[in-house]
């Protein structure tokens, strides 16, 4: 590949690429250093850049408006089912369409891509009313279910079956006797680990982060979803920064987590889907 | 992808299914009525891993259109049909109106509809171009033999797309304060101490700014957060998609004494137009319907004189907030007509060249 020889166009890369990085991770700090102080600190200038000492405040003031851990549960569970039922049924569909020939299966994947271009907000006002008619209103399979077997997902999980599951070898496993579902389960789910996690990922995110799907279908607020609640937050006690950003912080902290440990695996995954098509 | 064999393939193995294994010395034993019953079990048991195999494709991908039709193709369908009607949602589908196109003509005649598209079509392109334009020379740069922390800086850019757009849209709301915020300290402090107090005169720019209060600086604040939320989502997609371009072409120019940029500029650029038309194509169907961000920024409203009032947040506010169900079906549909207008504009710009190139 191409090579600056200079070591000062070097510095002046480096330098570069860390303001880049810092002016990225910022943000993220001062939500940290903003979550730990209180209104008498923010509010003075200049703002705080270092950490407070009313953490423990702001959980309590966070706490007593919100039912916080209520929705955080929320959000949990909503992206955990999301993830456990995007995950079956989009491995199970990607299956299908990898490694069986059978009438209409080009026209309707054709079809499947196609779906993937129409903007979400296109069916916004009846998705809310068949939710409403459903009787779906303020419950987490309102945000989970129409989704659960995404056109997304199914189209990751052919392109990687395919290439990572040997016909032969479900072959072997017919011969000894295994049904077709078994052949999924038994062959097939053991091989595509990888692809699972990445799907997995990227579903349990977009559901932890959805905001106007639950705008939508959530109206109590013991039903609400982390950034809902946080939302209200906003319009209750609007100059209570501190209270708000320990919420933020306490909502975004989790996946911050995860991404550091697998960030890597993450990209590859997400940019491995993106670039096969 | 290999193709499933041939139906004769497995016909002939033995099946765990059969009560008899095939193949097996029949047992001396056995009856005539004992050899029917296992030929037939045998039979069923190959019919039914035939029928089967072929029944089971269509079971494993059928979720999909059953869910597709209930919540993608009804609700397209249903919409346009909502978009002829007036309706306010509160009386039920009873008191569905038809009124033809006069959602439409409305919608045509309606300032504040005009503004949010325009809006809309300014912010996508102060916050969708700065991406491309920010991502492509750093993912160059990224990919060059010379940076050894590649991963660490990619992934400190791409952090900001696995965090949810309103704790992000919060926290810029804090940053952007007036009084407080993080962007005017620092903006004062340039002014003030870094001796660039003569850009902000000629600039015209008086401190402390008002993000979010005041219309002129409203836009420039949503496209700021959008860009920072998203050039590290791009810049990782072309770092891939500069794996993908072989290292010959790059000490073959070498060889013929081609710099950096002409590098850049001859072997880079063209070679990445596919990507750069499918990131094109993503900025403009996400951006076309930005939400969140607006809606964060400021309250849930628009902002001052709508500045920051996008299509998405007034179709909301029109369907959810007023009740206007069919106006708000309506503006979906001029959206999505806009949308695939725009996309269909980026096809010919650059997608034809780019899909001309890579089959060639």
């Amino acid at each position: 590949m191409q090579r600056l020889a200079s070591w000062p166009a070097k510095v002046v890369i480096y330098i570069l690429l860390g303001a880049m990085a810092a002016l990225t991770a910022f943000p993220f700090y001062w939500m940290f250093v903003l979550a730990s102080h209180d209104r008498s600190t923010i509010f003075r200038a200049p703002p705080p850049m270092w950490f407070g000492d009313a953490a423990s405040a702001n959980y309590h003031r966070l706490v007593g408006t919100l039912p916080f851990w209520r929705n955080a549960w929320n959000s949990l569970y909503t992206a955990l089912m999301a993830t456990a039922t995007t995950l079956f049924f989009c491995s199970l569909a990607g299956f299908g369409f990898a490694m069986y020939d059978f009438k209409g299966r080009d026209a309707l994947f054709g079809f499947l891509l196609a779906t993937m271009m129409v903007p979400g907000l296109l069916g916004i006002i009846p998705y809310y009313l068949i939710i409403k008619w459903l009787g779906w209103l303020n419950f987490p399979r309102a945000l989970y279910v129409p989704g659960m077997a995404s056109a997304f997902g199914i189209f990751l999980m052919r392109q990687y079956i395919a290439s990572a599951v040997p016909a032969d070898l479900l072959d072997a496993g017919r011969i000894d006797g295994l049904s077709e579902f078994g052949l999924y389960r038994t062959v097939v789910v053991p091989l595509i680990k990888p692809a699972m996690g990445t799907l997995g990922i990227i579903t349990f995110v977009g559901q932890w982060n959805n905001f106007m799907g639950a705008l939508i279908v959530l109206k109590e607020r013991e039903a609400y979803t982390l950034p809902l609640a946080l939302r209200s937050l906003q319009g209750l006690i609007s100059t209570d920064w501190g209270a708000l950003m320990l919420g933020t912080a306490l909502s975004v902290l989790p996946l911050l987590m995860a991404f550091v440990v697998g960030s890597r695996r993450i990209i590859e995954g997400l940019t491995a889907g993106a670039l096969k098509g | 992808m290999k193709a499933v064999q041939g139906p004769g393939h497995k016909l002939d193995g033995p099946t765990s299914h059969g009560a008899g294994p095939a193949g097996h010395p029949a047992p001396a034993l056995s009856t005539r009525a004992a050899a029917d019953t296992a030929l037939r079990t045998r039979r069923w048991g190959v019919n039914r891993s035939r029928w089967q195999r072929r029944a089971a494709p269509y079971i494993f991908v059928s979720p999909f259109f059953i869910l597709f039709a209930i919540f993608g193709l009804y609700p397209i369908a249903f919409s346009l049909y909502l978009s002829f009607h007036n309706w306010n949602a509160v009386g039920g589908l009873g008191t569905m109106e038809w009124v033809g196109i006069e959602n439409y003509a409305f919608l045509l005649t309606d300032p504040w509809f005009w503004k949010s598209l325009w809006n809309t079509v300014v912010l996508l392109v102060v916050s969708g171009l700065p991406q491309h334009v920010i991502a492509i020379p750093l993912a160059f740069i990224l990919n060059s033999g010379l940076v050894r922390l590649r991963n660490l800086f990619s992934s400190s850019y791409f952090m900001p797309y696995i965090t949810s757009t309103v704790a992000v849209s919060m926290i810029f709301a804090t940053i952007y304060g007036t009084q407080y915020g993080a962007l005017n300290a620092a903006l004062s402090w340039l002014q003030q101490h870094a001796g660039l107090g003569w850009l902000f005169d000629l600039v015209g720019l008086e401190m402390p700014v008002n993000w979010l209060g005041r219309a002129p600086y409203i836009k420039p604040a949503i496209a700021m957060l959008v860009v920072w939320r998203w050039f590290g989502w791009n810049t990782v997609l072309y770092l891939a998609g500069l794996q993908t371009i072989p290292r010959e072409l790059y000490e073959a120019a070498m060889v013929d004494g081609a710099g950096v940029y002409q590098q850049f500029r001859w072997i880079t650029l063209p070679l990445l137009k596919p990507i750069v038309f499918f990131a094109m194509t993503l900025t403009i169907i996400g951006n076309m319907q930005l939400f969140d961000e607006p809606y964060i920024l400021t309250n849930g409203t628009g902002g001052t004189s709508e500045a920051g009032l996008t299509v998405a947040l007034y179709l909301y506010r029109t369907g959810f907030e007023w009740l206007y169900m069919g106006s708000a079906a309506a503006m979906s549909w001029a959206l999505f007509l806009v949308i695939v207008g725009l996309s269909f504009a980026n096809f010919r710009l650059i997608g034809r060249a780019g899909l001309e190139r890579r089959g060639g």
